[in-house]
């Protein structure tokens, strides 16, 4: 699960890592109030949405369809105002504050269709001298967490990963120690640290560490990690993502759930317990596995056809999860045609044929119907089908399945 | 010889008065599994479905049976616990079911384990079979058919689908290892073709990836120095957008890494014959080893 900018410093805040100090707010008059509680005359008003490029996004409702092309092409030099403005007035925080809320930010990340932004962080404006870059991440390949950090922050570290993967330093943490205070001075070392700086970054690597640990975190990243002229070792921008296997144990961070950026689809496919992902080609795909799914929809890609979903239906789907999984399939425009791809195993492949009958009856199937039925109970399964009287075709391969269906989408 | 267990393996189920768990527990009977006992916390002393011993401990579970191996269906908050008491009472094949582990568990168990003497499979994994002689896990065993051929996949139904295509060409399995969808497993690729390799009956495998982490890679550079044997691989998500997560929590393509692309190309610089469509899996092999 992703968090909000704001979220994440506030768990941040909890566990000694200083960030600026900001306020979220819901409307232009409390971004104002914000504003004016903090104090100065040097403010940020930052969108709060999941998707990162927010700086170098524009907003729909301002800037015309050309420039929000260039924006999702990931142009240098877009004309306008974009997700994270500097504001060296009240004024201006309120003309920020009422560009960005309630309006559509589109960024390179999010794609044409843009997210809805219904938050605003303002923080006050940072004294920037350095701009550096740390992380702690699972290290798949150690199985432990790693501390990264480098001197090219603020840029994309991607990049820095692939060109310069000696600029970025790294140290493993071993979990019976936790990261150890000689490794956060050696990360601070190697990043040419020394005086106020050097004690600061320590003390913030740390705090790094424990807000892993503490929230469950799959990913804290903090990019740009500043120090300012006087020696602050500051997180001017912060993600953190949670683990959703550990959302069990984390009540408050699950409260935060915020449904509004994900597709509606998949929110209701969620309720079905149904793994659903939306994608662009004509093909519905139903399947049980990811393993299997993922299969599935490389295979129609390889006949020609594209994909419209990622859909995986569990082990032990149930009638009505077959119903609902249909459904939510062929409520996209785009499907021209639907492939059902079932390998029984705890499952039974007769359950599965009698939530298709059942689907087909009571909704109707507009678009043409592939299903491969393998495994436990196969043999029932395709007789249930072929006797139903219900135009389906059938398929006794993958290879089979995939070619019909691609021919059926393309018909 | 087959790899990690036969038909002498002993096998305890952790949570064997789960629904879960009893009902795997039935279909590993059935297919002739040496299933000697189960262990719930206080229900030690009953009889399971009037058949098998429950133990309150896997300690007292090993004395009592002598089991060697340990099935786990324990939910997904106590199943890190489950697995480190399972090799804390010397069980030697570890095999984690449960899905939706905590990857932070994770991170303590794997710690735990070194130095144990232990194999864990898994965890989120379909678990592993020898066809004929032992199945530890929720596979369908009705599909193998012993044979020739290791399989080693991190997904249920597509090591199903390969299993089946084996099946049909007549080349059958010697043991399938489904080693799990998450980012910290415990037996991961590398590991099993070096179990394949050392294996007198495997006289080739097949392996099937999948998007994300760097699993596939570094089995594709040990298996350039030392495998002898033939490899015919698959990777799946070549279609998958990035940033997603693919049902799996480890099946994500993130900052540009852990693409099908990469490992397919991995997989090529090691001499793995790869297949493109997964539907040629079987046939490839046929075509190998004849």
């Amino acid at each position: 699960m992703k968090l909000h900018e704001y979220q994440a410093k506030e768990l941040l805040r909890r566990h000694g890592v200083p960030v600026p100090p900001g306020k979220a707010a819901h409307t232009v008059a409390d971004a104002i109030a914000a504003a004016k509680e903090l104090g100065g005359d040097f403010f940020v008003v930052k969108a709060q949405v999941h998707a990162g490029g927010r700086g170098k996004g524009r907003f729909k409702e301002v800037v015309g369809p050309e420039v929000l092309a260039q924006v999702v092409a990931g142009a240098a030099d877009v004309p306008g105002e974009g997700g994270v403005q500097l504001c060296r007035s009240i004024a201006d925080v309120e003309t920020a504050a009422g560009m960005m809320l309630g309006h559509t930010l589109v960024t390179k990340q999010t794609g044409a269709e843009g997210v809805k932004v219904k938050t605003v962080l303002i923080t006050t404006g940072a004294d920037i001298a350095t701009e550096l870059y740390a992380a702690i991440l699972l290290d798949r390949q150690t199985s432990r967490l790693v501390l990264m950090a480098s001197t090219e922050g603020g840029t994309e570290i991607e990049e820095v990963a692939a060109k310069h993967p000696e600029a970025i330093h790294k140290v493993w943490a071993d979990p019976v120690t936790g990261l150890g205070d000689w490794q956060c001075r050696e990360m601070a070392f190697k990043l040419g640290l020394s005086g106020k700086a050097f004690k600061g970054a320590v003390k913030l690597f740390r705090g790094l560490y424990q807000t892993y640990l503490a929230t469950d975190a799959t990913l804290v990243e903090i990019n740009p990690l500043i120090i300012s002229h006087d020696g602050d070792v500051i997180a001017l921008d912060a993600k953190v993502t949670v683990d959703d296997n550990a959302l069990f144990r984390q009540k408050e961070i699950n409260d935060w759930y915020d449904a509004g950026e994900d597709d509606a689809s998949e929110i209701e496919a969620g309720k079905f317990h149904l793994n659903f992902i939306k994608l662009d080609g004509t093909i519905g795909c139903m399947v049980n596995g990811a393993g299997l799914a993922m299969a599935t929809m490389d295979i129609c890609k390889l006949y020609g056809g594209e994909p419209a979903n990622f859909l995986d239906v569990g082990g032990g789907a149930k009638k009505d999860q077959v119903q609902a999984a249909l459904s939510i399939i062929t409520r996209d425009p785009n499907v021209k045609a639907v492939l059902v791809n079932i390998f029984g195993g705890i499952m039974r492949c007769d359950v599965i044929a009698e939530g298709i009958i059942a689907a087909v009856a009571e909704s109707g199937l507009q678009v043409p119907l592939v299903v491969r039925l393998a495994g436990t109970n196969a043999d029932i399964g395709k007789k249930l089908l072929a006797e139903s009287g219900l135009l389906i075709t059938p398929a006794d391969t993958l290879a089979d399945a995939a070619e019909k269906a691609v021919a059926a989408a393309g018909r | 010889m087959s790899v990690l267990v036969n038909k002498d393996t002993r096998v305890i189920t952790q949570g064997i008065t789960g629904s879960a768990g009893a009902f795997h527990s039935r279909m590993c009977l059935e297919y002739g599994t040496k299933l000697v006992g189960g262990v719930t916390p206080g229900k030690g002393g009953q009889l399971w479905e009037d058949k098998l011993p429950i133990f309150d401990t896997v300690a007292d579970a090993v004395k009592q049976t002598g089991a060697d191996a340990s099935m786990i269906f324990v939910p997904p908050p106590f199943a890190a616990d489950a697995i480190c008491e399972a090799a804390d009472a010397g069980i030697k094949v570890i095999v984690a079911i449960t899905e939706g582990i905590p990857a932070n568990d994770m991170v303590w168990v794997w710690r735990y384990l070194q130095g144990k003497g232990c194999t864990l499979i898994g965890p989120n994994c379909p678990g592993v079979i020898t066809p004929d002689e032992c199945k530890i896990g929720i596979m369908p065993g009705h599909i193998h058919k012993k044979g020739r051929v290791g399989v080693v996949s991190r997904s249920g139904t597509l090591t199903y689908e390969a299993v089946g295509q084996l099946t049909e060409v007549g080349l059958g399995q010697t043991t399938c290892l489904g080693i799990g969808g998450d980012p910290i497993i415990g037996t991961k690729h590398i590991d099993a073709l070096k179990l394949f390799q050392a294996d007198d009956e495997t006289e080739a495998v097949i392996m099937i990836g999948e998007i994300g982490g760097s699993a596939e890679e570094e089995a594709c550079a040990w298996a350039k120095e030392h495998m002898t044997k033939p490899i015919v691989g698959f990777i799946a998500g070549a279609t998958a957008p990035p940033g997603r997560r693919m049902g799996h929590a480890g099946a994500i393509i993130s900052g540009g890494q852990g693409t099908a692309e990469a490992k397919f190309r991995a997989m090529e610089e090691a001499g793995v014959h790869i297949v493109r469509s997964p539907a040629e899996m079987g046939h490839a092999m046929k075509r190998i080893l004849g």
